[in-house]
């Protein structure tokens, strides 16, 4: 009992080493809580574009102004990485993945592709 | 909601929902980048149609679905005094169906133009 008491604690975030799937999994869960927080943004959009035209003409230039260009930027950065980790995970549910290494390539093969073509959908979307 | 999305039930909710909606988004996002809608009556027209229209509401209510099993086990996680938690969960719930209705009520006027 003692011992458990004595072993070191390092819940400081910059002593812990988590490994990459780690990471992968914690930006899957941010993501998606930006995701989240967007619904009210886009559906406001939405009902703004489908009201008149002028609203259409409103919400397009919402989405050219540089915070529209950035949150929507953040937004396809998210689905991206949050689609590509959950393809993942289901996956590595039907036992495809799991082996150590593959998974690690994997989570950084989600991790690192999910900024460019998040930048590649925010282009291509404007 | 609570006790109905739990466990295994929440599990298998959180795949179905995350299935239609991947499958979903990237058709929304295929047909903005290469069929664009681009003036106002072909972007309604869209909308309008019968078909779209419920794939959409669909879409809608996977994502209200999933982000509330998502969020909630987010809270779960970090959220442990129970009369912080309770409240936000409670938020949550509402601030989520709220945002269904919203939707759904621009999907459904968008027929009546």
């Amino acid at each position: 009992m003692n011992n458990l008491k004595q072993r070191p604690v390092h819940l400081n975030l910059m002593k812990i080493r988590l490994p990459i799937g780690g990471i992968m999994s914690i930006i899957h869960r941010a993501t998606g809580i930006v995701m989240f927080l967007a619904v009210p943004w886009l559906i406001y959009l939405l009902d703004l574009s489908l009201i008149s035209e002028q609203g259409y003409q409103d919400a397009i230039s919402l989405l050219h102004s540089p915070i529209g260009v950035l949150m929507l930027f953040a937004l396809m950065w998210s689905l991206i990485h949050h689609l590509l980790a959950g393809i993942r995970y289901l996956l590595i549910d039907i036992d495809i993945g799991v082996e150590k290494l593959i998974a690690r390539k994997t989570a950084w093969l989600v991790t690192l592709l999910a900024p460019p073509l998040g930048l590649a959908l925010t282009w291509g979307l404007l | 909601m609570t006790r109905k999305a739990s466990g295994l039930k929440a599990w298998a909710l959180q795949r179905v929902t995350a299935i239609y909606i991947g499958v979903f988004a990237l058709y929304l996002l295929f047909a903005l980048m290469f069929d664009n809608p681009s003036s106002y009556p072909a972007w309604i027209q869209w909308f309008a149609h019968p078909i779209m229209g419920i794939a959409t509401l669909v879409f809608i209510v996977s994502i209200l679905l999933h982000a509330w099993v998502g969020v909630r086990d987010v809270i779960i996680d970090y959220i442990k005094p129970i009369a912080i938690r309770a409240p936000l969960l409670a938020l949550i719930a509402l601030s989520l169906l709220a945002c269904a209705l919203w939707a759904s009520q621009s999907l459904i006027l968008v027929r009546l133009i």
